[in-house]
């Protein structure tokens, strides 16, 4: 079993450390796992993306170029990958940035107002966290509590506060109800 | 062994460069390589090694060429503009016979070129790449974790062989996050009577040098070094097999484009095609003797790069034309898909059956 | 009685210099400056690309050919690798001010703890004398036959002076060897900035101007007299960064 994700929205929405959440979750069952961001100018302001893949067995491409899950968090970014999402593939849509749907009738649409949820939090940065939350439980990718073991991994210690808040938005994602 | 942590290819050449023994980097910030340099310059100093970002990367292949005369582990990083820059002082590394590791984390080019990852480098590093008569070893790794063990071994072999080695990998290979184990290597570093540490007044000077002014001289000494090089084609070449058995067409490639080449041929044998991939991991010295042996039982050889078809002078040589050669290629920052090799393999058996 | 020998730090290779050259004397105040610090066994040299390419076979202690110009980076590589050694470069004015420009003036602004001899007699003595950046106004050469015209390729550098604008390097002398005064000022020069770099005080360059009877086509005797009517006075002597006295003047 393989799973190809795709993480996109604006730089500085962190969408690459949310995949590379993701990737230390992987890594946290034993899987075989890889990430590969965008790099270059575009890491400063403009889309940014990164591939991330969880498999049984030894990963091939680390290119991502049709995801089974996507995750946008802008809407260039779903103007851009909808098309390259596999048939009967998840796309998880950030629906206070992003107005439109899924257009796309042979796969999974899921909406969730991620960057509100993070505002009212009061983790208004962790938008990308909460829609990690919603993948974890939409495609059981991971279990979230190896999700939140994890998360240990990627937040170092001296930074407790932080590992609090992206659990918290994690746990906000996992249990919103649409 | 120790845990599996996730690193990026370039961080990870890094800290195996640390273990096996480095303390001396020198170079100069390019995308997409620098994590390597922003590694060192935080590891460095804390284990009593040495980081300096040298004026350019002329002179940070010059202070590797200081430090590699004296006879310690030292490495540069670069990616392809800064990598051509470096030529000279790889040139006369070569003709002093020194060892030393220079990285290069390609992205496209000609010139300026862009940021994105390439392997339009081949050339330069397995043909020579600076003036004169000489060879590089050079690594094609394919993962993290080769990023990790073909720094140790670049290291080992370059001393053993005193000859400067390429780790020859682009853009994707060093950005991209695997999990990696780095071994605890002992330290594997041999006697050096030919450094310059200063005679102590105890033997005749040491001299490191590549001016020969007898052309009798010189010859000679090219000669001797491909003798050495001749050993190396025969110890030193590795490469991977993956399906090749009963393969009709051989896919070769290295780098990001075998791992591309390998879903390639997953997919392509789903379809129900025999498909097999070679995959180079060292391009100099390059895996001839393989090619050769498969060309007698295959259909044809698909070179898939990311480059307007480099190594594929090499498949042809090695293979000695005996079977259709093909290129499958995407370049300037362009990455081929697994999809783009399997229409190139339907394409090549219409022409063959 | 022995009055006068060779200095131990220079082998018995016969220099290949051109007669009148003074790259001999120069040699011989930088192995006399050697021998009284006794430090030829921990002393690495490198030699430039230009006449003194074959300093390495001059020089008993350890020696390095570098590329041309690059001799500041391979000196830092190998002052950086063994901090207790004494490492020294010896470049021409082609070498060091043109090709080596950018390795010189970081090499200086570090304070790499080095010492550069820096040899400048106007051209370009190996290649057949060629203009180099350091040939006078005016001056005829193989690649400005009609003499250096200031308005085309600009005026001659000043090391010495330029280098002592950076606020880094510890130590920086313009001396000559053209007569008996000029060489012993050369000397103490010389021994200086290797002292300096035992005391790990930092970067120290001696610019040594020098002569190329060959190429500005003028018998040994002349040439040292052309040293006087003309490099010297667009070259002054002297010291143009002394750090250590610097800061004793503070106190």
């Amino acid at each position: 079993m393989t799973t190809q994700v795709l993480i996109a929205g604006f730089g500085g929405q962190g969408v690459l450390f949310a995949g590379k959440c993701l990737a230390y979750e992987g890594l946290y069952e034993n899987k075989q796992v890889s990430w590969l961001p965008s790099y270059g100018p575009e890491m400063r302001g403009g889309t940014a993306n990164c591939s991330v893949i969880l498999s049984d067995e030894p990963v091939g491409s680390p290119i991502v170029n049709n995801p089974d899950v996507l995750i946008v968090m802008n809407l260039p970014s779903l103007d851009k990958y909808e098309n390259a999402t596999v048939k009967g593939g998840k796309i998880f849509v950030d629906s206070t940035l992003i107005a439109r749907k899924v257009e796309r009738a042979d796969v999974d649409a899921f909406y969730i107002p991620a960057t509100k949820i993070a505002q009212e939090l009061g983790i208004p940065t962790l938008a990308n966290m909460v829609i990690v939350g919603k993948m974890i439980k939409e495609t059981g990718i991971v279990t979230f509590e190896n999700a939140c073991e994890a998360m240990k991994k990627v937040v170092s210690a001296r930074h407790q506060d932080l590992l609090d808040a992206n659990i918290k938005a994690l746990n906000a994602g996992y249990n919103y109800a649409e | 062994m120790s845990e599996k942590v996730l690193m990026k290819g370039n961080e990870a050449i890094a800290e195996a460069a640390i273990k096996a023994g480095c303390r001396f980097y020198f170079g100069y910030p390019i995308t997409p390589q620098t994590e390597i340099a922003a590694y060192m310059a935080k590891r460095m100093p804390k284990i009593g090694g040495t980081f300096l970002q040298a004026e350019s990367e002329v002179s940070a292949i010059n202070m590797v060429y200081g430090v590699a005369g004296a006879g310690y582990r030292v490495m540069t990083s670069s990616s392809s503009p800064g990598v051509s820059l470096k030529q000279e002082g790889i040139s006369y590394i070569a003709g002093a016979d020194l060892p030393a590791l220079i990285i290069n984390v390609q992205r496209g080019g000609p010139g300026l070129g862009g940021i994105q990852p390439s392997q339009s480098d081949y050339f330069q590093a397995v043909k020579g790449g600076g003036h004169g008569d000489y060879h590089l070893i050079v690594y094609a790794p394919a993962s993290v974790q080769e990023m990790a063990d073909y720094t140790i071994k670049a290291f080992d072999v370059a001393d053993k062989y005193r000859m400067p080695v390429m780790l020859l990998a682009d853009g994707t290979m060093g950005q991209m996050m695997e999990p990696v184990e780095l071994p605890e290597v002992s330290a594997n570093e041999i006697e050096k009577p030919w450094a310059v540490r200063g005679t102590n007044c105890a033997r005749p000077h040491n001299i490191i040098n590549s001016l020969y002014l007898k052309p009798e001289q010189l010859e000679k000494t090219n000669f001797d070094r491909f003798e050495k090089y001749k050993e190396i084609e025969k110890n030193e070449c590795l490469y991977e097999e993956y399906m090749t058995e009963d393969a009709d067409i051989v896919l070769v490639a290295f780098g990001i484009a075998a791992r591309i080449s390998k879903n390639a041929v997953v997919e392509a044998r789903k379809q129900g095609l025999k498909v097999g991939l070679i995959r180079p991991i060292t391009l100099w010295p390059f895996p001839s003797e393989v090619l050769n042996k498969t060309a007698d039982r295959v259909k044809g050889f698909i070179s898939v790069e990311l480059s307007m078809g480099q190594m594929i002078e090499d498949v042809k040589l090695a293979t000695e034309c005996k079977k259709p050669v093909r290129l499958c290629n995407r370049t300037g920052g362009m990455i081929v898909s697994p999809e783009e090799v399997v229409e190139s393999v339907k394409k090549l058996l219409s022409e063959v059956e | 009685m022995v009055v006068f020998k060779k200095p131990k730090s220079l082998t018995d290779v016969p220099l290949h210099y051109c007669p009148g050259c003074t790259h001999g004397i120069i040699h011989r105040l930088v192995a006399e400056a050697i021998d009284e610090l006794g430090i030829e066994g921990k002393t690495v040299g490198v030699a430039p690309v230009g006449c003194s390419v074959m300093a390495y076979d001059y020089f008993t202690c350890d020696m390095v050919e570098a590329a041309h110009g690059r001799a500041p980076a391979v000196a830092t590589g190998l002052k950086r690798c063994m901090p207790d050694n004494v490492i020294f470069t010896y470049q021409g004015d082609g070498d060091l001010a043109s090709i080596g420009m950018a390795e010189t003036v970081h090499a200086a602004t570090r304070n790499e703890n080095i010492t550069i001899i820096f040899v400048n007699n106007a051209i370009y003595g190996m290649t057949g004398g060629q203009m180099a950046p350091t040939s006078l106004p005016g001056q005829v050469t193989q690649t400005s036959p009609y003499g250096r015209d200031v308005n085309t390729v600009g005026l001659p550098i000043r090391v010495s002076e330029m280098l002592s604008a950076l606020d880094a390097p510890y130590y920086i002398e313009r001396v000559a060897v053209n007569n008996v005064k000029n060489v012993k000022n050369a000397k103490k020069a010389i021994l200086k900035a290797f002292k300096n770099q035992v005391e790990k005080k930092g970067f120290s360059l001696i610019e040594v101007v020098s002569t190329c009877p060959t190429n500005w086509g003028l018998t040994p005797e002349k040439a040292l007299q052309w040293v006087d009517e003309k490099m010297i006075p667009y070259y002054p002597l002297g010291v143009y960064k002394d750090r250590g006295a610097e800061a004793k003047e503070e106190k």
